[in-house]
Protein backbone atom coordinates (compact mmCIF):
# COMPACT_ATOMS: atom_id res chain seq x y z
CA UNK A 1 0.00 0.00 0.00
CA UNK A 2 1.47 3.30 -0.87
CA UNK A 3 2.28 5.72 2.03
CA UNK A 4 0.58 8.97 2.95
CA UNK A 5 2.92 11.12 0.99
CA UNK A 6 2.37 9.50 -2.52
CA UNK A 7 -1.12 10.61 -2.04
CA UNK A 8 -0.67 13.94 -1.03
CA UNK A 9 2.18 14.57 -3.83
CA UNK A 10 -0.58 13.31 -6.73
CA UNK A 11 -3.71 15.37 -5.26
CA UNK A 12 -1.14 18.51 -4.74
CA UNK A 13 -0.01 17.72 -8.75
CA UNK A 14 -3.87 17.19 -9.69
CA UNK A 15 -4.31 20.51 -7.74
CA UNK A 16 -1.90 22.20 -9.85
CA UNK A 17 -3.00 21.27 -13.07
CA UNK A 18 -6.88 22.16 -12.30
CA UNK A 19 -4.79 25.37 -11.14
CA UNK A 20 -2.81 26.50 -14.41
CA UNK A 21 -5.71 24.91 -15.83
CA UNK A 22 -8.21 27.67 -15.10
CA UNK A 23 -5.06 30.23 -15.68
CA UNK A 24 -5.04 29.30 -19.64
CA UNK A 25 -8.06 27.74 -20.87
CA UNK A 26 -10.54 29.74 -22.86
CA UNK A 27 -13.59 27.54 -23.01
CA UNK A 28 -16.08 28.33 -20.03
CA UNK A 29 -16.93 24.92 -19.77
CA UNK A 30 -13.29 23.40 -20.01
CA UNK A 31 -12.38 26.24 -16.65
CA UNK A 32 -15.47 24.17 -14.80
CA UNK A 33 -14.06 21.24 -15.69
CA UNK A 34 -10.52 22.39 -13.90
CA UNK A 35 -12.31 23.70 -11.12
CA UNK A 36 -14.04 20.05 -10.47
CA UNK A 37 -10.63 18.90 -10.80
CA UNK A 38 -9.27 20.75 -7.93
CA UNK A 39 -12.25 20.35 -6.45
CA UNK A 40 -11.65 16.54 -6.73
CA UNK A 41 -7.67 16.85 -5.60
CA UNK A 42 -9.62 18.13 -2.21
CA UNK A 43 -11.77 15.45 -2.20
CA UNK A 44 -8.45 13.00 -2.56
CA UNK A 45 -6.15 14.95 0.19
CA UNK A 46 -8.95 14.24 2.67
CA UNK A 47 -9.55 10.81 2.10
CA UNK A 48 -5.98 10.25 2.26
CA UNK A 49 -5.96 12.01 5.35
CA UNK A 50 -8.82 10.83 6.70
CA UNK A 51 -7.62 7.36 6.91
CA UNK A 52 -4.12 8.12 7.79
CA UNK A 53 -5.54 10.15 11.04
CA UNK A 54 -8.08 7.33 11.58
CA UNK A 55 -10.80 9.61 11.93
CA UNK A 56 -13.98 10.07 9.86
CA UNK A 57 -14.15 13.74 9.57
CA UNK A 58 -11.96 14.02 6.21
CA UNK A 59 -14.46 11.63 4.61
CA UNK A 60 -17.53 13.55 6.08
CA UNK A 61 -16.04 16.48 4.80
CA UNK A 62 -15.62 15.03 0.96
CA UNK A 63 -19.65 14.03 1.53
CA UNK A 64 -20.33 17.69 1.75
CA UNK A 65 -18.00 19.36 -1.14
CA UNK A 66 -19.02 16.51 -3.82
CA UNK A 67 -22.50 17.81 -2.91
CA UNK A 68 -22.06 21.32 -2.80
CA UNK A 69 -20.12 20.28 -6.21
CA UNK A 70 -23.39 19.53 -7.98
CA UNK A 71 -25.03 22.62 -6.73
CA UNK A 72 -22.41 24.41 -8.16
CA UNK A 73 -22.41 23.01 -11.51
CA UNK A 74 -26.32 23.22 -11.90
CA UNK A 75 -25.91 26.93 -11.31
CA UNK A 76 -22.79 27.24 -13.39
CA UNK A 77 -23.90 25.41 -16.29
CA UNK A 78 -27.68 27.62 -16.75
CA UNK A 79 -24.90 30.82 -15.90
CA UNK A 80 -23.55 29.54 -19.09
CA UNK A 81 -26.27 28.48 -21.15
CA UNK A 82 -28.09 32.07 -20.41
CA UNK A 83 -24.72 33.67 -21.68
CA UNK A 84 -24.80 31.26 -24.81
CA UNK A 85 -28.20 32.73 -25.48
CA UNK A 86 -27.42 36.07 -26.07
CA UNK A 87 -23.71 35.95 -27.30
CA UNK A 88 -23.92 31.96 -29.52
CA UNK A 89 -20.40 31.57 -27.57
CA UNK A 90 -18.87 30.43 -23.99
CA UNK A 91 -15.17 31.86 -24.80
CA UNK A 92 -14.30 33.75 -21.84
CA UNK A 93 -12.49 35.91 -24.26
CA UNK A 94 -15.72 37.26 -25.43
CA UNK A 95 -16.70 37.99 -21.62
CA UNK A 96 -15.22 41.57 -22.35
CA UNK A 97 -18.48 43.79 -22.32
CA UNK A 98 -16.44 45.35 -18.81
CA UNK A 99 -13.24 47.09 -18.95
CA UNK A 100 -11.59 49.71 -16.74
CA UNK B 1 -12.35 3.82 14.36
CA UNK B 2 -14.55 4.77 17.42
CA UNK B 3 -18.22 4.50 16.68
CA UNK B 4 -19.95 7.40 16.31
CA UNK B 5 -21.94 9.07 18.96
CA UNK B 6 -24.76 11.77 18.36
CA UNK B 7 -24.87 14.14 20.75
CA UNK B 8 -27.99 16.04 22.21
CA UNK B 9 -28.68 18.67 19.92
CA UNK B 10 -29.71 22.14 20.75
CA UNK B 11 -31.50 23.65 18.52
CA UNK B 12 -31.74 27.10 19.65
CA UNK B 13 -28.47 28.36 17.71
CA UNK B 14 -30.09 27.53 14.32
CA UNK B 15 -33.17 28.34 14.66
CA UNK B 16 -33.14 31.91 13.20
CA UNK B 17 -31.75 30.05 9.51
CA UNK B 18 -34.02 27.30 10.23
CA UNK B 19 -37.44 30.00 9.89
CA UNK B 20 -35.78 31.68 7.20
CA UNK B 21 -35.10 28.45 4.90
CA UNK B 22 -38.57 27.24 5.40
CA UNK B 23 -40.14 30.88 4.61
CA UNK B 24 -37.66 31.23 1.54
CA UNK B 25 -38.81 27.78 0.62
CA UNK B 26 -42.65 28.66 1.39
CA UNK B 27 -42.01 32.13 -1.33
CA UNK B 28 -40.48 29.19 -3.81
CA UNK B 29 -43.92 27.36 -3.97
CA UNK B 30 -45.98 30.14 -4.72
CA UNK B 31 -43.93 31.90 -7.34
CA UNK B 32 -44.31 28.35 -8.68
CA UNK B 33 -47.91 27.83 -8.66
CA UNK B 34 -48.79 31.41 -8.78
CA UNK B 35 -46.83 32.39 -11.97
CA UNK B 36 -48.14 35.28 -13.01
CA UNK B 37 -49.08 36.78 -8.80
CA UNK B 38 -48.24 39.92 -7.53
CA UNK B 39 -43.76 40.03 -6.82
CA UNK B 40 -43.92 43.04 -4.86
CA UNK B 41 -46.10 40.84 -2.56
CA UNK B 42 -43.27 38.18 -2.43
CA UNK B 43 -41.01 41.02 -1.83
CA UNK B 44 -43.27 42.57 1.48
CA UNK B 45 -43.32 38.91 2.91
CA UNK B 46 -39.84 38.60 2.51
CA UNK B 47 -39.15 41.78 4.47
CA UNK B 48 -41.15 41.12 7.24
CA UNK B 49 -39.81 37.54 7.19
CA UNK B 50 -36.79 39.23 7.61
CA UNK B 51 -37.74 41.37 10.52
CA UNK B 52 -39.12 38.47 12.34
CA UNK B 53 -35.75 36.81 12.00
CA UNK B 54 -34.13 39.94 13.50
CA UNK B 55 -36.40 39.77 16.02
CA UNK B 56 -35.77 36.50 17.03
CA UNK B 57 -31.40 37.20 16.42
CA UNK B 58 -31.66 40.03 18.68
CA UNK B 59 -33.50 37.56 21.67
CA UNK B 60 -30.24 35.49 21.37
CA UNK B 61 -28.21 38.75 22.11
CA UNK B 62 -26.11 37.83 25.26
CA UNK B 63 -26.34 33.77 24.79
CA UNK B 64 -23.45 31.98 24.50
CA UNK B 65 -24.75 28.32 23.75
CA UNK B 66 -22.68 25.54 21.49
CA UNK B 67 -24.13 23.16 19.99
CA UNK B 68 -23.81 19.99 17.01
CA UNK B 69 -21.42 18.62 19.14
CA UNK B 70 -19.28 22.16 18.98
CA UNK B 71 -20.12 23.08 15.56
CA UNK B 72 -22.80 25.79 15.20
CA UNK B 73 -22.14 28.50 17.78
CA UNK B 74 -24.63 31.51 19.13
CA UNK B 75 -22.50 34.10 20.66
CA UNK B 76 -22.42 37.71 20.58
CA UNK B 77 -20.47 38.05 18.14
CA UNK B 78 -22.55 35.96 15.49
CA UNK B 79 -24.96 37.76 16.77
CA UNK B 80 -24.18 40.87 15.69
CA UNK B 81 -22.70 39.81 12.57
CA UNK B 82 -26.68 38.41 11.57
CA UNK B 83 -28.09 41.60 12.46
CA UNK B 84 -25.72 43.11 9.33
CA UNK B 85 -26.42 40.46 6.98
CA UNK B 86 -30.04 40.72 7.54
CA UNK B 87 -30.25 44.41 7.32
CA UNK B 88 -28.41 44.03 4.04
CA UNK B 89 -30.91 41.74 3.00
CA UNK B 90 -33.64 43.63 4.33
CA UNK B 91 -32.44 46.85 2.48
CA UNK B 92 -31.96 45.36 -0.43
CA UNK B 93 -35.05 43.77 -0.78
CA UNK B 94 -36.72 46.88 -0.37
CA UNK B 95 -34.80 48.54 -3.09
CA UNK B 96 -34.98 45.45 -5.38
CA UNK B 97 -38.94 46.50 -6.59
CA UNK B 98 -38.75 49.01 -8.42
CA UNK B 99 -35.13 48.27 -10.25
CA UNK B 100 -36.48 44.48 -11.21
CA UNK B 101 -39.90 46.23 -12.66
CA UNK B 102 -38.18 48.75 -14.43
CA UNK B 103 -35.74 46.26 -16.08
CA UNK B 104 -38.52 43.68 -16.34
CA UNK B 105 -37.51 40.69 -14.57
CA UNK B 106 -39.28 40.93 -11.94
CA UNK B 107 -39.31 37.49 -11.31
CA UNK B 108 -40.53 35.94 -8.37
CA UNK B 109 -37.54 33.40 -7.54
CA UNK B 110 -35.20 36.88 -6.48
CA UNK B 111 -36.50 37.20 -2.72
CA UNK B 112 -36.09 33.45 -1.85
CA UNK B 113 -32.49 33.29 -3.58
CA UNK B 114 -32.04 36.48 -1.41
CA UNK B 115 -33.01 34.93 2.12
CA UNK B 116 -31.14 31.50 1.05
CA UNK B 117 -28.02 33.68 0.60
CA UNK B 118 -28.71 35.40 3.63
CA UNK B 119 -29.25 31.92 5.66
CA UNK B 120 -25.84 30.63 4.14
CA UNK B 121 -23.90 34.15 5.77
CA UNK B 122 -25.99 33.40 8.89
CA UNK B 123 -23.76 30.00 8.90
CA UNK B 124 -20.80 31.08 8.41
CA UNK B 125 -21.04 33.66 11.07
CA UNK B 126 -21.96 30.78 13.88
CA UNK B 127 -20.11 27.95 12.25
CA UNK B 128 -17.23 26.85 14.78
CA UNK B 129 -16.38 23.87 12.80
CA UNK B 130 -14.41 24.33 8.99
CA UNK B 131 -17.18 22.30 7.28
CA UNK B 132 -19.99 24.48 8.41
CA UNK B 133 -18.27 27.22 7.70
CA UNK B 134 -17.63 26.06 3.85
CA UNK B 135 -21.13 25.24 4.01
CA UNK B 136 -22.42 28.46 4.56
CA UNK B 137 -20.34 30.21 2.20
CA UNK B 138 -21.41 27.68 -0.53
CA UNK B 139 -24.44 27.94 0.49
CA UNK B 140 -24.21 32.20 -0.72
CA UNK B 141 -22.04 31.84 -3.01
CA UNK B 142 -23.87 30.03 -4.78
CA UNK B 143 -27.10 32.19 -4.43
CA UNK B 144 -25.13 34.82 -4.94
CA UNK B 145 -24.31 33.68 -8.78
CA UNK B 146 -27.69 33.40 -10.31
CA UNK B 147 -28.34 36.97 -8.45
CA UNK B 148 -25.53 38.68 -10.43
CA UNK B 149 -26.84 37.06 -13.46
CA UNK B 150 -30.41 37.36 -12.28
CA UNK B 151 -30.96 39.76 -15.21
CA UNK B 152 -30.66 36.71 -17.62
CA UNK B 153 -31.63 39.07 -21.26
CA UNK B 154 -29.00 41.41 -20.45
CA UNK B 155 -25.29 40.63 -21.72
CA UNK B 156 -23.63 42.70 -18.96
CA UNK B 157 -25.88 40.59 -16.29
CA UNK B 158 -24.80 37.34 -17.70
CA UNK B 159 -21.32 38.33 -18.03
CA UNK B 160 -21.15 39.72 -14.23
CA UNK B 161 -22.93 35.79 -12.84
CA UNK B 162 -20.62 33.96 -15.64
CA UNK B 163 -17.18 35.82 -13.88
CA UNK B 164 -18.44 35.80 -10.35
CA UNK B 165 -19.43 32.13 -10.96
CA UNK B 166 -15.68 30.86 -12.44
CA UNK B 167 -13.71 32.94 -10.52
CA UNK B 168 -15.43 32.22 -7.03
CA UNK B 169 -15.27 28.88 -7.51
CA UNK B 170 -11.78 28.71 -8.16
CA UNK B 171 -11.26 30.43 -5.20
CA UNK B 172 -13.51 27.82 -3.24
CA UNK B 173 -11.12 25.54 -4.24
CA UNK B 174 -8.07 27.15 -2.79
CA UNK B 175 -10.34 27.96 0.42
CA UNK B 176 -10.80 23.96 0.67
CA UNK B 177 -7.19 22.81 0.18
CA UNK B 178 -6.38 25.21 2.58
CA UNK B 179 -8.95 23.69 4.99
CA UNK B 180 -7.91 20.28 4.05
CA UNK B 181 -4.12 20.66 4.72
CA UNK B 182 -5.27 22.34 8.05
CA UNK B 183 -7.23 19.15 8.76
CA UNK B 184 -4.35 17.20 8.13
CA UNK B 185 -1.95 19.20 10.55
CA UNK B 186 -4.22 19.10 13.75
CA UNK B 187 -6.44 15.85 12.90
CA UNK B 188 -9.81 18.14 13.73
CA UNK B 189 -12.21 20.73 11.64
CA UNK B 190 -13.33 21.96 14.49
CA UNK B 191 -11.94 25.88 15.10
CA UNK B 192 -11.61 25.53 18.95
CA UNK B 193 -9.70 22.07 18.91
CA UNK B 194 -7.79 23.38 15.94
CA UNK B 195 -6.11 26.18 18.52
CA UNK B 196 -5.60 23.40 21.64
CA UNK B 197 -3.56 21.50 19.12
CA UNK B 198 -1.75 24.51 17.03
CA UNK B 199 -0.78 25.51 21.08
CA UNK B 200 0.33 22.36 22.04
CA UNK B 201 3.12 22.61 19.15
CA UNK B 202 6.47 23.31 19.88
CA UNK B 203 7.05 25.39 16.37
CA UNK B 204 3.54 26.24 14.91
CA UNK B 205 5.72 28.25 12.42
CA UNK B 206 7.83 24.91 11.27
CA UNK B 207 4.54 23.08 10.36
CA UNK B 208 4.77 23.50 6.60
CA UNK B 209 1.24 21.99 6.11
CA UNK B 210 -0.04 24.33 8.87
CA UNK B 211 0.94 27.44 6.80
CA UNK B 212 0.75 25.98 3.28
CA UNK B 213 -3.13 25.29 5.18
CA UNK B 214 -3.39 28.80 6.60
CA UNK B 215 -2.03 30.71 3.16
CA UNK B 216 -3.97 28.62 1.25
CA UNK B 217 -7.26 29.61 3.11
CA UNK B 218 -6.00 33.36 3.52
CA UNK B 219 -5.84 33.32 -0.21
CA UNK B 220 -9.68 31.79 -0.48
CA UNK B 221 -10.78 34.70 1.96
CA UNK B 222 -9.05 37.12 -0.11
CA UNK B 223 -10.85 36.42 -2.84
CA UNK B 224 -14.27 36.70 -0.71
CA UNK B 225 -13.79 40.42 0.59
CA UNK B 226 -12.21 41.34 -2.62
CA UNK B 227 -8.61 42.41 -1.17
CA UNK B 228 -5.95 43.31 -4.33
CA UNK B 229 -4.57 41.20 -5.78
CA UNK B 230 -7.26 39.20 -5.62
CA UNK B 231 -10.05 41.75 -6.31
CA UNK B 232 -10.42 41.85 -10.28
CA UNK B 233 -13.86 40.20 -10.59
CA UNK B 234 -15.39 42.55 -8.57
CA UNK B 235 -15.61 45.52 -10.92
CA UNK B 236 -16.93 44.04 -13.25
CA UNK B 237 -19.69 41.63 -11.48
CA UNK B 238 -20.83 44.67 -9.67
CA UNK B 239 -20.66 46.77 -12.43
CA UNK B 240 -22.95 43.98 -14.34
CA UNK B 241 -24.81 42.67 -11.50
CA UNK B 242 -28.58 44.29 -10.91
CA UNK B 243 -28.26 47.79 -8.63
CA UNK B 244 -29.89 46.09 -5.85
CA UNK B 245 -27.87 42.73 -5.80
CA UNK B 246 -24.68 45.02 -6.28
CA UNK B 247 -25.54 46.64 -3.33
CA UNK B 248 -26.18 43.77 -1.78
CA UNK B 249 -23.00 41.55 -2.42
CA UNK B 250 -21.03 44.71 -1.21
CA UNK B 251 -22.16 44.92 1.90
CA UNK B 252 -23.49 41.66 3.48
CA UNK B 253 -21.57 38.68 1.81
CA UNK B 254 -18.08 41.05 2.42
CA UNK B 255 -19.20 40.78 6.18
CA UNK B 256 -20.12 37.46 5.75
CA UNK B 257 -16.80 36.88 4.44
CA UNK B 258 -14.78 39.00 7.39
CA UNK B 259 -16.78 37.26 9.97
CA UNK B 260 -15.95 33.74 8.95
CA UNK B 261 -12.15 34.80 8.48
CA UNK B 262 -12.07 36.95 12.13
CA UNK B 263 -13.21 33.50 13.91
CA UNK B 264 -10.83 31.14 11.97
CA UNK B 265 -7.64 33.68 12.43
CA UNK B 266 -8.72 34.63 16.17
CA UNK B 267 -9.80 31.77 17.29
CA UNK B 268 -7.67 28.70 15.53
CA UNK B 269 -4.74 30.28 14.64
CA UNK B 270 -3.85 32.91 16.85
CA UNK B 271 -0.34 31.67 17.40
CA UNK B 272 0.58 32.46 13.61
CA UNK B 273 -0.57 36.27 14.37
CA UNK B 274 3.00 37.33 13.78
CA UNK B 275 2.45 35.33 10.40
CA UNK B 276 -0.80 36.06 9.39
CA UNK B 277 -0.46 39.76 10.46
CA UNK B 278 2.04 40.77 8.87
CA UNK B 279 0.66 39.35 5.70
CA UNK B 280 -2.58 40.65 6.60
CA UNK B 281 -0.58 44.50 7.03
CA UNK B 282 0.56 44.31 3.18
CA UNK B 283 -3.07 43.30 1.41
CA UNK B 284 -4.35 45.90 3.30
CA UNK B 285 -2.35 48.78 2.14
CA UNK B 286 -2.47 46.97 -1.21
CA UNK B 287 -6.23 47.26 -1.26
CA UNK B 288 -7.03 50.62 -0.26
CA UNK B 289 -4.42 52.11 -2.35
CA UNK B 290 -5.17 49.64 -5.51
CA UNK B 291 -9.35 50.36 -4.72
CA UNK B 292 -8.82 54.09 -4.23
CA UNK B 293 -6.57 54.85 -6.91
CA UNK B 294 -8.49 53.06 -9.66
CA UNK B 295 -11.46 54.18 -8.28
CA UNK B 296 -10.12 58.02 -8.92
CA UNK B 297 -10.59 57.42 -12.82
CA UNK B 298 -13.95 55.81 -13.12
CA UNK B 299 -16.79 57.51 -14.49
CA UNK B 300 -19.35 54.69 -14.53
CA UNK B 301 -20.88 55.32 -10.70
CA UNK B 302 -21.56 51.47 -10.11
CA UNK B 303 -17.61 50.78 -10.98
CA UNK B 304 -16.78 53.90 -8.87
CA UNK B 305 -18.58 52.07 -5.87
CA UNK B 306 -17.67 48.53 -6.70
CA UNK B 307 -13.72 49.72 -6.31
CA UNK B 308 -14.70 52.22 -3.74
CA UNK B 309 -15.90 49.01 -2.12
CA UNK B 310 -12.76 47.80 -2.67
CA UNK B 311 -10.87 50.40 -0.72
CA UNK B 312 -13.52 49.46 2.10
CA UNK B 313 -12.12 46.02 2.48
CA UNK B 314 -8.94 47.84 2.66
CA UNK B 315 -9.73 49.86 5.72
CA UNK B 316 -11.18 47.09 7.74
CA UNK B 317 -7.88 44.78 6.65
CA UNK B 318 -6.59 47.50 8.34
CA UNK B 319 -8.09 46.49 11.97
CA UNK B 320 -7.68 42.84 10.89
CA UNK B 321 -4.19 43.38 10.67
CA UNK B 322 -4.01 45.13 13.90
CA UNK B 323 -6.27 42.64 15.64
CA UNK B 324 -6.52 43.55 18.60
CA UNK B 325 -9.53 44.63 20.55
CA UNK B 326 -10.13 47.70 19.17
CA UNK B 327 -9.26 46.43 15.24
CA UNK B 328 -12.02 44.32 15.51
CA UNK B 329 -14.50 46.09 17.50
CA UNK B 330 -13.85 48.57 14.40
CA UNK B 331 -14.40 45.95 11.70
CA UNK B 332 -17.70 45.17 13.50
CA UNK B 333 -18.89 48.74 13.68
CA UNK B 334 -17.60 49.77 10.28
CA UNK B 335 -19.27 46.25 8.35
CA UNK B 336 -22.70 47.68 10.16
CA UNK B 337 -22.35 51.36 8.83
CA UNK B 338 -21.29 50.36 5.52
CA UNK B 339 -24.40 48.43 4.87
CA UNK B 340 -26.38 51.59 5.69
CA UNK B 341 -24.28 54.14 3.62
CA UNK B 342 -23.51 51.82 0.59
CA UNK B 343 -27.20 50.63 0.29
CA UNK B 344 -28.46 53.81 0.75
CA UNK B 345 -25.91 55.20 -2.23
CA UNK B 346 -27.43 52.47 -4.57
CA UNK B 347 -30.84 53.04 -3.35
CA UNK B 348 -30.24 56.66 -5.17
CA UNK B 349 -28.67 55.21 -8.33
CA UNK B 350 -31.91 52.96 -8.96
CA UNK B 351 -33.85 56.32 -8.54
CA UNK B 352 -31.65 58.22 -11.04
CA UNK B 353 -31.04 55.41 -13.67
CA UNK B 354 -33.40 54.93 -16.82
CA UNK B 355 -34.06 51.45 -17.76
CA UNK B 356 -31.21 49.34 -19.06
CA UNK B 357 -28.80 52.12 -17.72
CA UNK B 358 -27.71 53.62 -21.10
CA UNK B 359 -24.79 55.15 -19.53
CA UNK B 360 -25.14 55.79 -15.50
CA UNK B 361 -22.42 58.05 -15.15
CA UNK B 362 -21.52 60.24 -12.64
CA UNK B 363 -22.32 63.24 -15.10
CA UNK B 364 -26.11 62.04 -14.97
CA UNK B 365 -26.26 63.36 -11.82
CA UNK B 366 -25.73 67.10 -13.31
CA UNK B 367 -28.53 69.14 -11.89
CA UNK B 368 -29.88 66.29 -9.71
CA UNK B 369 -29.39 68.23 -6.28
CA UNK B 370 -31.77 71.39 -7.94
CA UNK B 371 -34.36 69.02 -9.26
CA UNK B 372 -34.90 66.41 -5.62
CA UNK B 373 -32.92 68.50 -3.18
CA UNK B 374 -34.52 65.85 -0.57
CA UNK B 375 -32.24 62.47 -2.36
CA UNK B 376 -29.59 64.72 -3.09
CA UNK B 377 -29.13 65.78 0.75
CA UNK B 378 -29.16 62.07 1.38
CA UNK B 379 -26.83 60.93 -1.39
CA UNK B 380 -24.46 64.05 -0.32
CA UNK B 381 -24.94 62.40 3.19
CA UNK B 382 -23.99 58.91 1.88
CA UNK B 383 -20.97 59.99 0.36
CA UNK B 384 -19.48 62.19 3.32
CA UNK B 385 -19.98 58.64 5.20
CA UNK B 386 -17.88 56.98 2.63
CA UNK B 387 -15.45 59.53 2.57
CA UNK B 388 -15.25 59.53 6.35
CA UNK B 389 -16.30 62.96 7.05
CA UNK B 390 -17.89 63.69 10.71
CA UNK B 391 -20.16 63.55 11.85
CA UNK B 392 -20.84 60.50 10.22
CA UNK B 393 -20.23 56.84 10.84
CA UNK B 394 -18.12 56.03 8.60
CA UNK B 395 -15.80 58.33 10.05
CA UNK B 396 -16.41 56.31 13.50
CA UNK B 397 -15.86 53.26 12.11
CA UNK B 398 -12.83 54.26 9.95
CA UNK B 399 -11.54 56.63 13.32
CA UNK B 400 -11.67 52.90 15.32
CA UNK B 401 -10.26 50.83 12.63
CA UNK B 402 -6.84 53.15 12.02
CA UNK B 403 -6.45 53.58 16.37
CA UNK B 404 -6.60 49.37 16.31
CA UNK B 405 -3.41 49.68 14.12
CA UNK B 406 -2.07 52.51 15.99
CA UNK B 407 -2.72 50.32 19.32
CA UNK B 408 -0.44 47.72 17.59
CA UNK B 409 2.24 49.98 16.52
CA UNK B 410 1.01 49.58 13.02
CA UNK B 411 1.79 53.92 12.87
CA UNK B 412 2.74 53.36 9.03
CA UNK B 413 -0.40 51.47 8.47
CA UNK B 414 -2.71 53.79 10.03
CA UNK B 415 -0.64 56.58 8.21
CA UNK B 416 -1.36 54.77 4.88
CA UNK B 417 -4.38 54.67 5.61
CA UNK B 418 -5.61 58.21 6.47
CA UNK B 419 -3.57 59.41 3.70
CA UNK B 420 -5.80 56.75 0.89
CA UNK B 421 -9.19 57.77 3.15
CA UNK B 422 -8.14 61.58 1.98
CA UNK B 423 -7.64 60.52 -1.39
CA UNK B 424 -11.20 58.65 -1.26
CA UNK B 425 -12.63 62.53 -1.05
CA UNK B 426 -11.86 63.15 -4.61
CA UNK B 427 -14.23 60.75 -5.86
CA UNK B 428 -16.99 60.78 -3.27
CA UNK B 429 -17.07 64.95 -3.31
CA UNK B 430 -16.93 64.90 -7.28
CA UNK B 431 -20.16 63.30 -7.07
CA UNK B 432 -21.77 66.14 -4.58
CA UNK B 433 -20.08 69.02 -7.25
CA UNK B 434 -22.04 67.25 -9.99
CA UNK B 435 -25.08 67.22 -8.13
CA UNK B 436 -25.22 70.95 -6.91
CA UNK B 437 -22.50 72.81 -9.32
CA UNK B 438 -23.35 71.53 -12.72
CA UNK B 439 -26.08 72.21 -14.69
CA UNK B 440 -28.10 69.34 -15.89
CA UNK B 441 -27.47 68.47 -19.37
CA UNK B 442 -30.93 66.83 -20.94
CA UNK B 443 -34.04 67.24 -18.87
CA UNK B 444 -35.07 64.81 -15.56
CA UNK B 445 -37.81 62.42 -15.29
CA UNK B 446 -39.72 63.13 -12.51
CA UNK B 447 -38.40 59.80 -10.16
CA UNK B 448 -40.68 58.32 -8.61
CA UNK B 449 -40.04 57.38 -4.85
CA UNK B 450 -42.25 54.39 -3.99
CA UNK B 451 -42.76 53.42 -0.41
CA UNK B 452 -40.32 50.86 0.39
CA UNK B 453 -37.34 52.67 -1.33
CA UNK B 454 -38.34 55.81 0.71
CA UNK B 455 -38.36 53.66 3.76
CA UNK B 456 -34.93 52.21 3.30
CA UNK B 457 -33.60 55.70 2.17
CA UNK B 458 -34.66 56.54 5.60
CA UNK B 459 -33.30 53.26 7.16
CA UNK B 460 -30.07 53.87 5.73
CA UNK B 461 -29.76 57.79 6.44
CA UNK B 462 -31.01 57.03 9.96
CA UNK B 463 -28.08 54.92 10.30
CA UNK B 464 -25.63 56.69 8.73
CA UNK B 465 -26.19 59.64 10.94
CA UNK B 466 -27.12 58.22 14.53
CA UNK B 467 -24.12 56.46 15.21
CA UNK B 468 -21.91 59.16 13.92
CA UNK B 469 -23.37 61.25 16.07
CA UNK B 470 -23.81 59.20 18.96
CA UNK B 471 -21.06 56.10 17.86
CA UNK B 472 -21.17 54.65 21.95
CA UNK B 473 -24.40 52.52 21.94
CA UNK B 474 -23.18 50.89 18.76
CA UNK B 475 -19.64 50.56 19.82
CA UNK B 476 -20.44 48.72 23.18
CA UNK B 477 -22.54 46.50 21.13
CA UNK B 478 -19.53 45.53 18.80
CA UNK B 479 -17.08 45.46 21.95
CA UNK B 480 -19.52 43.38 23.59
CA UNK B 481 -19.43 41.13 20.34
CA UNK B 482 -15.59 40.89 20.24
CA UNK B 483 -15.20 39.71 24.05
CA UNK B 484 -15.64 36.04 23.48
CA UNK B 485 -13.57 35.58 20.87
Amino acid sequence: MANLNSYLIISAILFSIGTVGVLTRKNAIVIFMCIELMLNAVNLTFVALSRHLGNLDGQVFVFFIMTVAAAEAAVGLALMISFYNNKESIDVDDVHLMKW
Amino acid sequence: MDMISIPAINMTPILPEIFLSSLAMVLLLITVFSPGGSKSLLGNISFIGIAATAVLVGSGWGANISSFNGSVILDNFATFFKMVFLLSAGLSILISDKYMNREGCNHGELYPIILFTTVGMMLMASGTDLMVIFLGLEVMSVSLYVLAGFNRNNLKSNEAGLKYFLLGAFSTGFLLYGMALIYGATGTTRIAKIATIIGQMTLPSANIMLVAGMLLMFTGFAFKVAAAPFHMWTPDVYEGAPTPMTAFMSTGPKAAAFAASLRIFLIALPTLQAEWGQLLWVLAVLTMTVGNITALRQDNIKRMLAYSSIAHAGYCLVGFAAGNGTGTAGILFYMLSYAFMNIGAFAIIILVAKKGEPNGTVMDLAGFGFKHPILALAMTIFMFSLAGVPPTAGFIGKFYLFSGAIQKGYIWLAILGVLNSAASVYYYLRVIVYMYMKEPNEEFEWTVVTAPVALALLIAVAGTLIPGVVPSLLLELAQNAIKLI
